[in-house]
């Protein structure tokens, strides 16, 4: 039997909100790995734009906490 | 989906797991597909986070999503953020995937595939998931406490200080035994040695585009340095290839450890946006995208395992490192079993962004799954390789000889056929002189991966490629991990000196930065060039010890976790940390012993030294060293089993105190507060 299509296309949309869904989770992912997550929560507590001067500051106050984390063998 | 249709799946998963593990078991002298392993690898994993770790969170813990996490209570946009929970299993998993899982596999391999492979799988199931889900845990209602502290407040002083020995113990042993895994695999190779150099100008060009021209923008500048280092991996070819630039880069063993402890040095000392964190941020894009790629790669090609099951090697007389099976296969793979350096983690950064309690369990236990689902893919990249082929490159001079005729007529005598001429083509294959020799198990995991991907994408004219690609892979990641591990080791020894004389503590007073620096490097760099000087190969006798020192760490992790479950008044499950803990203690004690006393001199430090003491070169300054060398390694051995013990009786005394009534059953955790997000929680 054929699919109706509003049933058709109401799949289609479940499935690209989950892709989509999907592919944000993996964004943040990278973000936070990258520490893009943490220099945006920095600008934001700090309430001041990106700049270069932003982003040293940033790097001041997260150096000891980085410097102090393993990786693991 | 409703409960019948679960029955049915679970049932049809058990029984795939149950089919693969029995084809892996009772296979004797036929090849069998890598994708038995991967089956029940992965049926192994989805049953012991369905139902294992759930019993854990439920019975054991009592997971409660209406707790308010540090995350939620002490929120400051820094350190404790509340963060979605797959952002958070990324980043952790992130952080505990190092070269462990991929070297230990490859080492052990040499027993055959099955011995590693059901260690890696009950290991994981029963002990590192278990070990790296309730450390989370703990360290999660105490405000994001590291092992140290908790070990600290739960046993007592001495558990304190012997979890902080352990943990400088294991990093410096770590590091040396990481940068000789990366001399072995450079020494004497233009092209590999060349990559490895240019990412050092690649990881400072990062840093200084990060903060100069891009500020902030680390992903785009991680894909600009990834491009890079793939033009430096095939400048690397044009350097192996060309007499007059190639010569710089075709250096000894003992030349690349001192550049290797020069650069830990000044790694060090720089400051971190420089050097460090730009390293961090390139190794991470690299490790997550390759083992992404090998994941693809082997269920694309589904190669066939030509290393039987079990090798005559289980007797304790292999190449590539002496000792029977038991003990010695559990230490050599820790990293994908359970490794005590992932308590450090879970007890670092992550307990820090945990949302909900009942998030742990997917993070702690999820993750470390799939760490160990790196370590089969190793156990598979190694054992696709013929035998002759990996024993080849793994075993030592001292074993098998110098020459290459010599090696491969010793290595066919032992039922594995290799022949001279089949090495060079190889090598010639990968864009090497020579495979020979090559111990540490980076080089054999790379023509593994290197054949895997070549038979995948690109085909045989991509084989060289793909080796100094993962050579490149790999040697990135260690010396991350040295950069790392060099900075968090001085800052450790800072923090102590820092009790007797305040001004060592400061970590900006560049005095004590610099002295420090050069303790922690010192350390490692005694350990690295010991292993380079060692007529073995220094394989075989440090990386027993590290995996000794980080099971021996994993055991301070399961005591601290079996002490806080019987402080909670819940003594009846305690065996689900308990019996991962003695295992660890059989496996780790026997190890030691035998490292220590075993009569044969290939295993035990003090039966060599003796032998080298009663050899004709007795006398040399040479001899001298090596002696004083295993005198060292059995006394490193045995202050740690010391520790351990002592630690273990301190914590069986406050289980008995606590059992018998005679000491309160309190856990010193953060006070319980209602979560602000209980609607969204429910």
């Amino acid at each position: 039997m054929k699919t109706p299509p509003f049933i058709h296309s109401a799949i289609k949309s479940s499935a690209g909100k989950r892709l989509s869904a999907v592919l944000e989770i993996a964004r943040l992912m990278l973000a936070e790995i990258f520490e893009e997550a943490a220099y945006a929560r920095f600008l934001q507590r700090q309430g001041i734009q990106s700049s270069r001067a932003a982003y040293a500051g940033y790097l001041r106050e997260s150096a000891t906490t980085r410097a102090r984390r393993p990786r693991c063998c | 989906m409703s409960k019948p249709v679960k029955v049915l799946v679970w049932s049809v998963v058990a029984l795939s797991g149950a089919v693969a593990l029995a084809t892996i078991a009772l296979h004797r002298g036929e090849e069998i597909n890598a994708m038995w392993l991967v089956v029940a690898a992965l049926s192994s994993y989805a049953l012991g986070y369905r139902f294992y770790s759930k019993f854990i969170a439920a019975k054991v813990l009592a997971l409660n999503a209406m707790r308010a996490t540090p995350a939620e209570r002490l929120e400051n946009g820094r350190d404790f953020v509340r963060t979605n929970k797959w952002v958070v299993f990324g980043h952790h998993f992130a952080a505990i995937a190092g070269p462990g899982p991929l070297v230990g596999p490859v080492l052990a391999a040499q027993f055959g595939y099955l011995p590693g492979t059901l260690w890696i799988l009950v290991g994981a199931v029963f002990g590192g998931c278990v070990q790296d889900f309730v450390i989370l845990l703990f360290s999660v209602r105490r405000d994001g406490k590291s092992l140290t502290e908790m070990a600290k407040d739960e046993i007592g002083r001495l558990g304190g200080l012997v979890a902080y020995v352990a943990v400088i113990s294991i990093i410096v042993i770590l590091l040396g035994v990481c940068a000789l895994i990366v001399v072995n695999a450079l020494k004497g190779s233009p092209w590999g040695t060349f990559t490895i150099a240019m990412t050092i100008p690649i990881a400072l060009l990062m840093g200084v585009y990060l903060r100069r021209i891009r500020p902030g923008k680390v992903l785009e500048s991680s894909v600009l340095g990834f491009i890079l280092v793939l033009l430096a991996i095939w400048g690397g070819q044009w350097a192996s290839t060309t007499p007059s630039v190639g010569k710089y880069f075709t250096l000894t063993a003992p030349t690349l450890a001192i550049l290797i402890i020069i650069y830990g040095f000044a790694a060090s000392a720089v400051p971190v946006w420089l050097l460090l964190a730009p390293r961090d941020y390139l190794s991470t894009f690299v490790k997550l995208g390759t083992i992404a790629m090998l994941a693809l790669g082997i269920v694309a090609l589904r190669p066939t395992l030509h290393m039987p099951s079990l090798t005559r090697f289980i007797d304790g007389t292999g190449p590539v490192f002496a000792g029977n099976v038991f003990p010695f296969a559990f230490v050599t793979i820790a990293c994908g079993a359970i490794s005590g350096f992932h308590a450090l983690i879970s007890s670092g950064t992550t307990p820090k962004l945990i949302a909900r309690e009942t998030e742990t369990r997917m993070v702690g236990y999820g993750a470390m799954a799939c760490e160990s689902m790196v370590a089969i893919m190793a156990t598979i990249a190694a054992c696709v390789l013929q035998p002759g082929v990996y024993f080849a490159i793994n075993s030592p001079a001292g074993i098998v000889g110098q020459l290459p005729e010599a090696a491969t007529s010793m290595i066919s005598s032992w039922g594995f056929n290799v022949s001279a001429a089949d090495m060079h083509t190889l090598a010639l294959a990968v864009g090497e002189q020579t495979l020979f020799n090559r111990t540490g198990g980076a080089p054999a995991f790379a023509v593994g991966m290197a054949h895997i991907f070549a038979h995948s994408i690109g085909g045989q004219a991509l084989m060289a490629i793909w080796y100094h690609f993962a050579i490149m892979f790999e040697a990135l990641f260690i010396l991350t991990v040295l950069d790392a591990g060099t900075r968090v080791g001085r800052f450790m020894v800072q923090d102590a000196l820092g009790h007797i004389w305040k001004p060592l503590g400061r970590t900006s007073w560049y005095p004590s930065i610099l002295a420090n620096s050069a303790l922690i490097v010192g350390a490692w760099g005694y350990f690295l060039w010991q292993g380079v000087k060692d007529p073995l190969g220094g394989i075989n006798s440090l990386w027993p010890l590290f995996g000794i020192s980080n099971q021996l760490l994993a055991t301070v992790a399961l005591c601290v976790a079996t002490t806080i479950i019987v402080k909670m008044g819940r003594a009846r499950y305690a065996a689900v940390t308990l019996v991962p803990l003695l295992w660890l203690v059989a496996v780790t004690f026997t190890a030691s012993y035998h490292k220590i006393w075993d009569e044969s001199s290939r295993i035990g430090f003090l039966t060599h030294a003796r032998q080298l003491a009663t050899s004709p070169t007795a006398g040399t300054a040479g001899t001298a060293r090596l002696i004083f060398n295993d005198r060292l390694d059995a006394a490193v051995t045995g202050i740690l089993i010391v520790m351990i013990a002592m630690i273990l009786i301190e914590s069986g005394l406050e289980w008995w105190r606590v059992l018998r009534g005679q000491k309160a059953a309190q856990v010193r955790e953060a006070p319980f507060v209602a979560t602000r997000f209980a609607e969204e929680q429910a």
